[in-house]
């Protein structure tokens, strides 16, 4: 076609395979998440090692830094450099150890939801009939309550804690894993293989475990990795309304809340952790849509 | 719908059940009363008779607008919760025109560049709106546009101004799916037989991509859409806490700060209710945008 008449941006080695001009790092780069997965993993060696990474106490504060700038800007020191929030803490010292929260707050829920959720899927898928409807009445009632009004009564009535937030995410994650390994199921358990293995008088649980699973898993983890990023969102959301983790805990969404008044006066306190929360779930989206279309391009209607 | 309701009820008032004695929710802290008073609230709830007793009574007093009195206002709760409908209504249906009308736009613009530095810009301000915590990118959108170059109010309701920075945030992360679902949707129609058939007739580039290729690519867009404005209503909630805008959002925080369970409840249920029926809504819409769905269904 003439509108391929322009440079190529690939050419051709000696065996034949296309090889990029631009070079193979840059190649490399552009079909692998290579940036995200960087980011990705040097967050969970922050958080796991946070007490060593972090320069400064998390919750020690010194007077004589008050709202003290990052480095970069005047007046700002390397010993916090990015700044202090405005009892005089190290903010960079407080993300790090903020990290602990919310990668471990997404990475339980995600855990609990997707056994939870995908046994659910799987059984219903397979039991079909009455029980098929209640499971799948309940997900359409979960789909159809407001998260955040919810977590807010809940809040009222127990009171702020690490363990309600744990519970309340679970329970509203679950269901999008139920709705999908169900559809699955439902197409797998008509196959000729899993015929085959019940008229060798395998049992449903074999069945379940040893050939439906293995077909629905890779959606199983492309919805995970996809759930990631918007889990952590939701934690902070919490977090910023005052109803996720509890102070003095240096969870993101409530450092944001903490610097709030300080937007037109000192912009790094609030901005610095909300940049923690974006950059890190701009990695696990990335990584998510990666995985889906090399996994599970079936999946691209979900977000 | 209304079972899906009865289901939201029963979980607002399993909550208030599940922890010790329901009263203490009724009471405003630091508050005493005497046996009588305590003896009477009990009757008045219920709590003598059968878990599904209390439940009638209180879904009961709920469908006829009573969620009891707001601790922290003194007064009705409906009354209160009537009086900040509009002004979340206002903004979440801006908000919702806005984010429509640029995702599909965006998603169009950035399909037919493809590749181009045009394409490049118009992902990433999906990208960023769908990863970008709603609280932190309005504190941004305040300290850029409001604080840096002093062109617009940072907070509360008035005139058309205010509305500039709140509707745009909201609209910024609503928009962000629908851009990069307009894309692929665009991107997939057009290429396929019946455009390269158009193309091959001649037909001028505009034309092929709204008379004929639109047509088939916004379905999915749409449907998507037709499900968000449920979102945007959850969506206030946040922006509104940001921006002091005095709406229903903005209320339930309020509330929760206070322990006022009598109007945390009636906001839930109300909200849920317009939940609701923006997602039959939705459905309604989805039949009408996709005409297989009702042969389908028939």
């Amino acid at each position: 076609m003439i509108r391929d008449t322009q440079l190529p941006d690939t050419t051709f080695d000696r065996r034949g395979t296309q090889v990029p001009v631009l070079g193979t790092l840059y190649q490399w780069i552009r079909r692998y998440p290579v940036l995200p997965v960087i980011v990705a993993v040097g967050l969970a060696i922050m958080a796991i090692f946070a007490p060593w990474v972090a320069p400064n106490h998390p919750l020690e504060s010194e007077l004589d830094k008050l709202a003290a700038p990052p480095v970069w800007i005047e007046g700002g020191s390397w010993d916090y450099v990015l700044g202090a929030d405005k009892i005089g803490r190290d903010l960079l010292s407080r993300i790090i150890h903020g990290s602990r929260i919310s990668l471990s707050v997404a990475f339980i829920v995600i855990i609990c939801g997707s056994v939870i959720g995908s046994g659910i899927g799987i059984a219903s898928g397979m039991a079909g009939g009455i029980w098929d409807e209640i499971a799948m009445r309940i997900v359409d009632l979960v789909y159809a309550t407001p998260f955040l009004l919810i977590a807010l009564v809940a809040a009222v009535v127990f009171g702020a804690s690490l363990e309600l937030v744990l519970i309340l995410l679970t329970i509203f994650s679950w269901p999008i894993f139920a709705r999908q390994t169900r559809g699955l199921t439902l197409q797998l358990k008509n196959m000729d293989y899993v015929a085959s293995s019940r008229v060798a008088s395998a049992s449903e649980i074999r069945i379940a475990f040893r050939h439906i699973l293995p077909g629905v898993v890779n959606t199983i983890v492309v919805i995970a990795t996809l759930q990631i990023g918007s889990l952590i969102l939701t934690e902070s959301v919490l977090s910023y309304l005052g109803v996720g983790i509890p102070a003095p805990q240096p969870a993101w969404g409530s450092m944001v809340a903490d610097g709030r008044e300080f937007i037109t006066t000192a912009w790094w306190v609030p901005v610095m952790p909300g940049a923690a929360i974006f950059l890190t779930v701009f990695a696990f989206n990335f990584i998510g849509d990666w995985l889906r279309d090399y996994l599970d391009p079936r999946l691209r209607q979900i977000n | 719908m209304i079972a899906v309701m009865i289901g939201i009820s029963m979980i607002v008032f399993g909550l208030s059940r599940l922890t010790g004695d329901p009263r203490l929710l009724y009471m405003t802290q630091g508050t005493r009363w005497s046996q009588e008073v305590w003896d009477a609230r009990g009757r008045e709830l219920g709590l003598d008779k059968p878990m599904v007793v209390q439940y009638l009574v209180w879904a009961g007093n709920a469908v006829r607008g009573d969620f009891g009195q707001s601790l922290w206002h003194k007064r009705n709760s409906l009354k209160i919760i009537i009086e900040k409908v509009p002004a979340t209504i206002q903004l979440s249906g801006i908000s919702y025109l806005m984010a429509v009308v640029l995702g599909i736009a965006l998603g169009t613009i950035s399909a037919v560049t493809r590749g181009t530095l045009i394409d490049i810009a118009v992902r990433s301000f999906a990208l960023i709106g769908q990863a970008a915590p709603p609280f932190w990118l309005a504190l941004i959108m305040i300290y850029v546009f409001a604080v840096y170059l002093d062109w617009l109010p940072t907070s509360r309701r008035g005139d058309w101004t205010n509305f500039v920075l709140p509707a745009t945030t909201l609209a910024w992360l609503g928009s962000a799916a629908l851009t990069r679902l307009t894309r692929s949707s665009l991107l997939e129609v057009l290429d396929s037989e019946y455009i390269k058939l158009a193309r091959a007739k001649g037909v001028a580039g505009s034309t092929v991509i709204i008379k004929h290729a639109l047509k088939n690519a916004l379905i999915p867009p749409l449907t998507v859409a037709a499900v968000l404005f449920a979102s945007f209503l959850t969506g206030t909630v946040v922006v509104e806490t940001v921006f002091a805008w005095p709406g229903l959002g903005r209320l339930a925080v309020d509330a929760t700060k206070n322990n006022d369970f009598p109007l945390v409840t009636g906001i839930t249920v109300i909200f849920a209710a317009m939940f609701l029926f923006s997602s039959l809504m939705a459905d309604l819409l989805y039949a009408y945008i996709d005409p297989r769905i009702r042969i389908y269904d028939s």
